[in-house]
């Protein structure tokens, strides 16, 4: 029993990073922008929770709130920096963004401060489910893999089944013919970073009550978005979900089993997909 | 290996569901040209790509002799004496005309172990860049950037490169595409001039050029070859009229 | 380029080998540092800026380096630089080897995450094991031992030539080599790699070596760090440390090496003025990073043209043309 503890906590986690990656692998596949600002906005989230839930008492009012101020601090930036990258090299769009981390480090540190919290678990939400007389699993974190599940869901459905999915497909594989049949990328691009930010920032906010809030929680994990990204394949969702599994997997069973090497357990993993599939599992050219 | 021919037996190359290139056999022998002519679409740039490395077929072989060369990358095809030239100039834009040529002057040597005498000093591989850049009519323009130079120049330099490499082998995609009929001429006599102790595979659409150079004639349709033989054979086969050529008029399709 | 640049060279380095007779010994320790900073910068130039390889993992390099003299100094007498020194450069070398050969299958976007994440792994290898001291680190209490008479690298003086002649043969080193054979081979990977594998180049070879070299360079940078300070942590090959000397390729602008030496000096100095302004200084570098990247496109190095520019047009006459 203790092994489906694992096991679910494999796949809460793995769904959490999925939400954070999805946004980076699309803002990635769609405008070309490697954007290494992406884990700040996890953290933006967190602090987010933190503050707007200290502010209003709850973390259902929290959320929306959070998740529009989020998306508009996407549109912004997009509208101010990042609409100046899509067309020069990676390495200009490495150190903007490189630049973007330590703005908004310091500006947490100027604003929030330096502090960890923690963030109450909505009152709903916070039994736990009895698993056996002994064991039992805690409802908020089958609520954060369920919500995840459903936003992978409704992406899918988005990108795949809906007019505005097929103009950014349209936008992602010929911009200047998306343009020319009357389709403002400007627009498309602006959205679908917004919308990534907003994903990003959603996913620091319900993950707050288990992780806590801590300044390095954006490093942290955009690093394994990378590898997320470089293991699935820049630009596919799927390989997205799939790697951020895996990696759920290698890191929870990995602190379990081998203490020791579980954080190297995830750059080992990435090694030896890059050994047989440079480009990732479903990457393309 | 100037003796060797460039052979193909059933040369496939599927991408997912279409089938660019299928199971196309062909050869090439020295001191010959073979044309390979057909519409776009047809496979033929393809079909250079596979025999240079650029891609791995998904079936058949190519030979170049005995040697099997079915897998090898573009690097190691590079290296037996097989040069090719792409149809969308593909040179090194912020470089010098004369420096193109002297990088491929270069592949022919051991650069990797040698980190201290400046590549100038090398005399044979700047007396190569030289004498491509003049076989192709580019000599005074040595020093210009290749960025600078008109879009016929950068086709001679196209040329030029594949030339600075010694090559036995040469495979030419569209090498007259974008040209007037001027520099067309110039390097429709080059080509002859070539022929004479290279075997040129050329992918063209230049009906002219093609008919006054070619000792032997392809036309491939949908990836597949459609008739091969002796030019004047393939220009009244009645298959190959409906398919490609249409009227006997002569000039870009 | 290079004809018309060495003059200018020569007199830049005579400045610095008269620098300590005007300098306080805070200077001359800062001094100290960007000439290092510059060695490090370099070996990421003939990356980035020759080969066309954008790592975002080189910190690693320098941080192992650094490690291994740690690691390998006596508790109590100085280190013989003869001896740590070749062996913080085989371990850069080597793990620039290993992690190299695993990454330059990669290219663009995938090469940069892939070279963060293993210089990431390389950072909680050391900050989350107890084999080098943890987030802590390691001190060593004495500056390396130079063995040769007369030269006591523990005198900052000392030290600063040590540095200086380090820099010097670095520098002078790639400027062979990238007017070498193999030079050129790199800097024509870095404008067209398709073209150079379709002339017959292994490029894989000699993006390799390239990553090695640079890799190794870097570890002389990282070693002379560590003697320097005496201590050495993880956050040496943090990818703060990553992004920043990246941050400097720019500042002086990549492909030129005097630009690697320009934008190490840039950037040490911009960091103590805006140190000195806040604590919270790294607002202030990120800002200018972000102007940076937006209005200096070739870096310093490219501001004289960018200047020149603006002033012959303002003087152009409508009749010129």
């Amino acid at each position: 029993m203790e092994w489906l503890i694992q096991i679910l906590n494999s796949v809460q986690y793995g769904l959490l990073l999925f939400l954070v990656a999805s946004g980076l692998t699309l803002i990635f596949g769609i405008m070309g922008v490697i954007n290494l600002a992406h884990g700040s906005f996890y953290m933006i989230g967190a602090y987010l929770a933190f503050t707007l839930s200290s502010l209003t008492g709850s973390l259902w009012l929290a959320l929306p709130l959070g998740i529009a101020l989020s998306a508009a601090l996407g549109l912004v930036l997009e509208w101010a920096l990042i609409s100046r990258l899509y067309r020069r090299n990676h390495l200009y769009q490495v150190l903007l963004t490189f630049g973007l981390i330590l703005i908004f480090e310091e500006l947490r540190s100027i604003i929030v401060g330096d502090d960890v919290h923690s963030v109450a678990i909505p009152a709903v939400l916070a039994a736990s489910l009895p698993l056996t007389e002994t064991l039992s699993y805690p409802v908020y974190r089958l609520f954060i893999s369920a919500v995840c599940l459903a936003l992978a869901g409704l992406m899918y459905v988005t990108i795949q089944k809906t007019r505005f999915g097929m103009m950014i497909r349209a936008a992602a594989s010929n911009p200047e013919m998306a343009t020319s049949l009357g389709l403002d990328i400007r627009w498309i691009h602006a959205l679908v970073f917004a919308a990534g930010v907003a994903l990003a920032a959603f996913a620091g906010m319900i993950a707050a009550p288990v992780s806590s809030v801590f300044p390095g929680m954006g490093n942290q994990v955009l690093i394994v978005c990378f590898v997320i990204v470089v293991i699935g394949g820049i630009g596919s969702l799927k390989g997205a979900l799939i790697a951020a599994l895996l990696i759920g997997f290698a890191d929870t069973f990995g602190k379990v089993l081998l203490p020791e090497v579980a954080s190297i357990a995830v750059y080992l993993l990435m090694a030896v997909v890059l050994l047989f599939r440079p480009l990732g599992l479903f990457g393309r050219a | 290996m100037i003796d060797a021919v460039l052979a193909t037996d059933s040369l496939t190359r599927r991408f997912g569901g279409l089938v660019a290139v299928d199971a196309v056999t062909l050869s090439l022998s020295p001191r010959t040209v073979h044309a390979v002519i057909g519409p776009n679409g047809a496979g033929k740039s393809t079909l250079v790509n596979l025999l240079a490395g650029d891609l791995r077929p998904s079936a058949g072989t190519i030979r170049l002799g005995v040697e099997d060369i079915t897998d090898w990358p573009a690097h190691r095809v590079a290296q037996l004496g097989i040069a090719r030239s792409f149809q969308h100039t593909n040179v090194f834009g912020a470089f010098s005309a004369f420096e193109n040529c002297r990088l491929a002057a270069q592949s022919r040597h051991r650069s990797f172990g040698r980190w201290f005498v400046p590549a100038e000093r090398y005399g044979d591989w700047n007396a190569a860049a030289e004498a491509a850049l003049a076989i192709v009519g580019l000599g005074g323009r040595a020093g210009a950037a290749a960025t600078a130079l008109s879009h016929g120049e950068r086709r001679a330099l196209e040329i030029a490169m594949a030339l600075a490499t010694a090559p036995t082998v040469l495979l030419l995609d569209e090498p007259l595409a974008g040209m007037g009929p001027e520099e067309s001429g110039h390097i429709v006599a080059l080509l002859k001039r070539l022929a004479a102790d290279h075997a040129i595979l050329l992918v063209e659409h230049d009906m002219d050029a093609v008919f006054a150079l070619a000792d032997q004639l392809t036309v491939m349709v949908n990836g597949r070859i459609l008739a091969s033989g002796a030019p004047d054979a393939i220009r009244s086969n009645a298959e190959v009229q409906r398919a490609y050529l249409g009227t006997e008029a002569p000039g870009v399709i | 380029m290079k004809r018309s640049l060495l003059p200018w060279l020569v007199v830049a380095g005579v400045l610095l080998l008269l620098f300590p007779l005007v300098a306080e010994k805070f200077y001359l320790q800062l001094v100290t540092k960007i000439m290092i900073l510059s060695i490090f910068a370099l070996s990421l130039d003939l990356l980035v800026g020759y080969t066309g390889l954008v790592s975002l993992g080189h910190a690693a390099y320098f941080g192992i380096a650094a490690y291994t003299y740690a690691l390998a100094a006596p508790s109590a007498d100085p280190a013989n630089v003869w001896l740590t020194l070749p062996l913080a450069l085989a371990a850069s070398a080597a793990a620039a080897l290993l992690i190299g050969a695993l990454v330059v299958r990669t290219s663009g976007v995938y090469f940069i995450m892939v070279t963060l994440a293993f210089a990431q792994m390389a950072y909680y290898f050391f900050h989350d094991t107890r084999v080098a001291g943890g987030s802590d680190g390691i001190y060593v209490n004495t500056r390396p031992d130079a063995i040769v008479p007369g030269l006591d690298l523990a005198d900052d003086l000392h030290f600063y030539y040590f540095v200086f002649a380090a820099l010097a043969i670095v520098f002078a080193l790639l400027a062979v080599i990238l007017r070498s054979p193999f030079g050129r081979a790199l800097q024509g990977i870095k404008a067209n790699e398709h073209r150079m594998r379709t002339l017959g180049f292994a490029t894989l070879r000699y993006k390799l070596a390239a990553f090695v070299l640079a890799g190794t360079i870097a570890g002389l940078a990282g070693y002379l760090a560590a003697a320097k300070e005496g201590y050495v942590n993880p956050e040496m090959m943090a990818w703060h440390q990553s992004g920043a000397v990246l941050m400097m390729l720019i500042l002086g602008g990549m492909g030129t090496l005097v630009g690697a030496v320009l934008g190490a000096f840039s950037y040490v100095l911009l960091q103590e003025w805006f140190s000195a302004l806040t604590k919270h200084w790294q607002l202030l570098m990120g800002g200018f990073i972000v102007a940076a990247v937006l209005l200096l496109p070739q870096g310093l190095v490219g501001l004289p043209r960018l200047l020149l520019r603006r002033r012959g047009l303002r003087s152009v006459q409508p009749n010129d043309d």
